[in-house]
């Protein structure tokens, strides 16, 4: 009996949200939508390609979630990271705007993470400010000019290439996410970041470095953040200040459809995808069905807001 | 009993306070205090609120130095500059408020911060830790549906029960025990009585706070009385009895 209950406690229907969620929509818009191509091969790589910066994020929040932390600011990151990568590439190789791009991510994120860790100061303020500070910053760069990226090179590996006919964001889409769920599930590093945002009292007492948890997780999430605006970089061939600046509500909608809980000690890398992938199909979906924009904005806010309350109902139990 | 108490004074002691020492600026939270334990023995250490119990279990894992005073563990200086220092010299700490991460499994909480690992990548033995989970609940017969078990999903006498083989399994020669069954009820308190019993075979020398005399003499083999940051005396508990221990802690006679 008490095994049964196990089984089905083990049975979490938070968990299963996504996967219910993402099959209902699908066939939803599979059925209504068909006539209006919902269903081809092109429209269903194109929801992948357009989601793959938003998951790459995803799967970075995923860490700084589960260890109790937030991340506010990656969306100005991703802007700061393409315009950076853009302005060094038009004199520099490929190699250097990529350690440029990615650098000053994980730069952004290792400041969050110092002031989070260190200062102890809550990182929800101290992302709020940052995405801010950033953003700003975005801004001026290069008043508010666009930046174009030329190198083929850059706009191939990170946007329209292939390999073996394989576009490039859907390789970085399913590395990222295989990599963040290995580091997440089946390292002692992704142990200690649930550990930290379970109990971090329990954590430290324990031996694990609770600071350096936090320090790296905000790192993650500039990192990620820094990866997702060469992607969009490389992708329209062009840098600018808006980049990321509407992502910040679809990403964590994804991740917490996903099955992450927003105050720690629990998350899925592979939900974070899967959700980050129902929300480019609500996006697609809505295009199609040829709402305004401003219409798509509602419909999209009130889905996301039934999917949140559904995935954390549970919890509150 | 006797007999075994002769052998056991043979030994070297495994830890060695003398003469410990500790003020917080200007107030005075331990003063003077000397205690011998020795292994395969339960000391109980007991005093109202605010006596010092809690100080002394933080001074002997290493979070607070003491002000003056000696350490010594199995004969040997030690001074233990943080917890992590005082854990890899097999000191291990049960707290009343477990220490536990809730939302993880039982397996993975009996190796946190030391998770096992497997080659050629470093990843997670997952299997390996569970088994050795299961292996070592069973043998303190502590009872959970499995290691795989999430924390949340068990009672707290099983959540006790993970907590004492946790430090159980690491500790190679101290463990402290904060009030362990204070947050426990009736039939809870019973079953881990009886595993902070069964330890005493596993030769670990056991420190233990508690506000209950009942278990105090239930379990240990001597009673240290603190009050107000004084050493008031030790008893052996089969040769006092309530009133005197009572007595001590409240200091009047």
């Amino acid at each position: 009996m008490t095994a049964v209950k196990q089984r089905l406690s083990g049975f979490d229907f938070q968990n299963m949200v996504v996967y219910i969620g993402f099959i209902a929509i699908f066939i939803f818009f599979a059925v209504t939508l068909y006539d209006d191509g919902f269903l081809t091969q092109r429209n269903l790589t194109n929801i992948f390609l357009q989601t793959a910066p938003a998951t790459i994020m995803a799967i970075g929040l995923v860490f700084a979630l589960s260890a109790g932390e937030i991340d506010l600011s990656f969306g100005s990151i991703v802007a700061v990271s393409a315009l950076t990568a853009a302005v060094v590439l038009r004199d520099y190789p490929l190699i250097m705007g990529v350690a440029a791009g990615l650098g000053v991510g994980i730069l952004i994120g290792a400041l969050n993470g110092v002031l989070v860790a260190y200062l102890k100061l809550p990182s929800f303020l101290v992302t709020l400010a940052t995405m801010g500070l950033f953003a700003g910053i975005a801004r001026s760069m290069t008043d508010l000019r666009s930046v174009p990226v030329m190198n083929e090179a850059f706009t191939g590996f990170f946007g329209s290439g292939k390999l073996f006919s394989v576009p490039s964001l859907l390789i970085w889409t399913v590395v990222a996410a295989a990599i963040g769920h290995i580091f997440y599930r089946h390292t002692r590093f992704g142990a200690h970041v649930l550990a930290t945002g379970d109990n971090p009292r329990a954590a430290q007492v324990t031996g694990i470095k609770v600071p350096r948890v936090r320090l790296y997780v905000m790192m993650i999430c500039g990192g990620t953040a820094g990866l997702a605006g060469l992607l969009y970089a490389g992708r329209l061939q062009a840098a600018k200040y808006t980049l990321g600046e509407s992502d910040l509500m679809t990403v964590i909608a994804a991740v917490i459809v996903g099955g992450t809980a927003l105050n720690g000690g629990k998350g899925s890398v592979i939900g974070a995808l899967l959700g980050s992938l129902l929300m480019g199909m609500l996006n697609n979906g809505l295009i199609l069905m040829n709402l305004k924009v401003s219409d798509q904005m509602i419909v999209r806010g009130l889905i996301i807001l039934l999917a949140v309350a559904v995935s954390l109902r549970d919890s509150s139990r | 009993m006797a007999g075994k108490g002769i052998v056991m004074n043979n030994e070297l002691n495994v830890l060695s306070l003398k003469n410990i020492h500790k003020a917080f600026g200007g107030i005075v939270a331990i003063q003077d205090f000397s205690l011998d334990l020795k292994a395969g023995e339960i000391v109980a250490l007991v005093g109202d609120n605010g006596a010092g119990k809690s100080t002394l279990i933080k001074i002997i894992s290493g979070v607070y130095t003491p002000t003056s005073g000696e350490i010594k563990l199995d004969g040997q200086e030690a001074s233990f500059s943080d917890a992590s220092a005082a854990r890899s010299n097999g000191i291990e700490v049960v707290y009343q408020d477990l220490a536990l991460a809730d939302q993880q499994p039982v397996f993975m909480n009996m190796f946190l911060g030391r998770e096992l690992t497997k080659p050629p990548f470093g990843l997670l033995d997952k299997a390996r830790m569970r088994r050795e989970s299961q292996e070592l609940v069973d043998d303190l017969d502590v009872r959970i549906p499995s290691a795989s078990s999430t924390i949340s999903d068990l009672s707290g006498g099983q959540r006790q029960g993970i907590a004492i083989a946790r430090a159980t399994h690491w500790a190679s020669k101290l463990v402290l025990l904060d009030e362990p069954t204070a947050a426990l009820g009736v039939a809870e308190t019973g079953k881990v009585e009886d595993l902070i019993a069964s330890l005493k075979e596993k030769n670990l020398a056991i420190l233990i706070i508690s506000h209950s005399l009942d278990q105090v003499f239930k379990l240990s083999d001597r009673i240290c009385v603190l009050r107000r940051g004084e050493q008031i005396g030790i008893r052996e508990t089969a040769k006092t009895d309530k009133n005197e221990i009572v007595s001590m802690i409240t200091g009047v006679a």
